[in-house]
């Protein structure tokens, strides 16, 4: 049995946050990871994935990014590199190859059971990542099994799929990404669309993720958000990082001949069956772009930033098909795969405290757990807008470890 | 924030949210209606008890419908045609949306009017051509809405309606249905 002050739980970009947190305050840790470091990146990831955010928002506590060409966009081995070498500049006493099988609460702190070692610690951090799991509709259990489902874990590149029609499902990042990459492989895609986000890649002559943060929108608190619960489902944005900064919303879909149809509701007789709401899933997007256009519009003139931007635009609505397809037969041929785009979500599985609720996400407080010592990163909107991206790591885990820090501290005076 | 006055008490529908978040067995509802034929493709139709809140309920009143079809169908027209019923129901459910949404956001509203039309080709139903479905191929839905809001905020409300609309995604989506003889 080993002993350690404080335990963190995964070596992504957010345990090696904490980790970087507890030496500054020379606090003992030790960085459980299952893989290596940066293992999301270097296992669960598609091929031509890029960084969605520009290089020069990869700021970590003490390590950024300093190469040539800050408005571009990463590629996997880039971002895994730059989290490795986070973890190298940092000094972070990582244990690789440790997957933790249970964690379980002691008389004074928590029981880590790793496939490799047994931990006694006072204090733990999850860190173990808010996408370990694809999220897949139970519905895909009717798909019949002459078409071929992928999920995002499974899915690498479009020479490995069958040629032939593909279904994405879902329209965030990952679905419109997909969906263009495999539209242009010659594989004829039907997008099914629900609820999404839809912004620019650019506004004004800057990246809409310079806005974001420039403006202060991701630095919007936890506890001023409206509606917390909807804040932490919001899907990703129709967002690419390309060279050529190009936008990915359904309107540069559709002339590459990607065809549009509403949400997939169900299967009945191998037939699949979308909504007939797809225009309103799309005017839902279109407003909340043009408000958020319009907060930063408003931000630049009581900012005094109005001349330094190029002029305001406003986009095209979106186009839908006059009517879109409702059905789509499975067993006919034309659609030879599937691929759920449709999320991700963590796995507690191992978590052996009752701190996880009937929808499997993990209760917390802007990263404090119920449970005393108890700690959360990287989760949606855990403190801050920002929270799940590279750029946001570090108020949360400076703000997450001080509350620990100062747990400890307790513990030990009285 | 300035009070507005449409009529819904949002409060209550907020407090309901949050009660019903910890108890789903409550939020569970039956809604019944029950045809008797009369003659012809007439039937009326009743609708007054539901369940709901884990018991039995009642609407105030007994409400009856006369359904049949009309007189180019080579009926009597005693009353709206079925087909009807469901821009009826999406109608209203979408109108009471737009005010409840309204009073949530503090807009007061003048006048909201909306006016259904729903495609229908009927060769479907007379099994004139087996590729025509039975039912609306297209229907559209046209608001005119007089508030004290911006032509944006307008069309945030009639989106937020449909999002939140009951009858929008009973007819935008495949239910189950089960049809049998007692
Ligand atoms: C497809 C995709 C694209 C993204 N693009 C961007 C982007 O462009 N910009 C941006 O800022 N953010 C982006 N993100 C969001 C975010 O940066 C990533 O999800 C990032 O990986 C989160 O870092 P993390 O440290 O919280 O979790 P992870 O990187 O997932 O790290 C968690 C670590 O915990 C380990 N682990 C899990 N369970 C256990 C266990 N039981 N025992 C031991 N170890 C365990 C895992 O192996 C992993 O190494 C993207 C996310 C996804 C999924």
């Amino acid at each position: 049995m080993e002993r350690a002050a404080a335990i963190v739980i995964g070596a992504g970009h957010a345990g090696l946050a904490a980790s970087h947190f507890l030496s500054a305050r020379a606090l003992d840790h030790v960085v459980l990871e299952r893989g290596e470091v940066a293992n999301s990146w270097r296992r669960e990831r598609w091929d031509s994935l890029r960084l969605l955010t520009p290089n020069w928002q990869s700021r970590l506590p003490g390590h950024h990014y300093e190469g040539p060409d800050p408005d571009g966009y990463m590629t996997v081995p880039e971002v895994t590199e730059f989290i490795q070498r986070f973890a190298k500049v940092s000094s972070a006493p990582v244990l690789t190859g440790a997957n933790v099988t249970r964690v379980r609460r002691t008389g004074d702190g928590y029981h880590v059971a790793t496939s490799l070692a047994e931990f006694r610690c006072r204090a733990v951090v999850i860190a173990s990542g808010a996408c370990n799991l694809p999220a897949v509709p139970q519905l895909s259990d009717a798909v019949p099994s002459s078409v071929e489902q992928l999920t995002t874990f499974d899915y690498r590149e479009p020479a490995r799929l069958p040629s032939g029609g593909v279904l994405v499902v879902g329209a965030s990042a990952t679905g419109v990404q997909l969906a263009a990459e495999l539209q242009r492989s010659g594989r004829p895609v039907t997008l099914s669309v629900g609820e999404h986000v839809r912004l620019p890649r650019t506004y004004r002559g800057r990246d809409v993720l310079w806005w974001m943060d420039a403006s202060g929108v991701w630095d919007q608190r936890h506890d001023e958000v409206d509606d917390l619960t909807r804040a932490r489902r919001l899907p990703s944005p129709q967002l690419v990082g390309t060279p050529e900064r190009a936008t990915l919303d359904l309107n540069a879909l559709t002339p590459m001949g990607v065809n549009l149809v509403g949400r997939w509701a169900a299967v009945r007789d191998g037939q699949a069956l979308f909504s007939g709401g797809l225009r309103n899933a799309v005017s839902l997007a279109d407003l909340k772009m043009d408000r958020l256009l319009d907060t930063f519009d408003a931000w630049a003139m009581a900012d005094g930033r109005w001349s330094e931007l190029g002029p305001p635009e406003r986009f095209a609505s979106t186009r839908v098909p006059e009517s879109t397809r409702l059905q789509l037969d499975l067993r006919s041929g034309e659609i030879r795969t599937v691929v759920w785009a449709t999320g991700f979500r963590p796995d507690y599985s191992w978590l052996d405290v009752p701190v996880v609720d009937a929808k499997g996400h993990l209760q917390h407080d802007g990263g404090v757990v119920e449970s005393p010592g108890l700690y959360a990163l990287g989760l949606p909107v855990l403190r801050r807008r920002k929270s799940t991206f590279i750029c946001g790591i570090e108020d949360d885990a400076r703000a997450v470890i001080d509350h620990l820090a100062g747990y400890l501290a307790k513990r030990q005076s009285s | 924030m300035t009070t507005v006055a449409n009529g819904v008490n949002v409060q209550a529908l907020l407090d309901a949210r949050e009660v019903l978040k910890g108890a789903p067995e409550a939020a569970q509802f039956t809604w019944r209606a029950a045809a008797k034929w009369n003659h012809g493709v007439h039937s009326t139709i009743k609708v007054q008890s539901f369940f709901g809140l884990g018991q039995e309920q009642s609407h105030k009143e007994e409400s009856v419908f006369e359904a049949d079809h009309p007189e180019v169908f080579a009926a009597e027209d005693n009353g709206i045609t079925p087909i009807e019923y469901l821009i009826v129901g999406l109608a209203s459910c979408l109108t009471a949306g737009v005010a409840s949404v309204a009073q949530n956001r503090g807009i007061q509203l003048r006048s909201v009017e909306a006016t259904v039309e729903g495609q229908h080709d009927i060769r479907g139903i007379l099994g004139a051509d087996s590729d025509v479905r039975n039912g609306y191929n297209d229907i559209k839905v046209t608001f005119n809405v007089d508030a004290d809001a911006s032509r944006q905020e307008i069309e945030a409300l009639v989106a937020q309606s449909q999002k939140r609309s009951a009858v929008f995604d009973a007819l935008t989506n495949p239910t189950n249905v089960t049809v049998e003889v007692a």
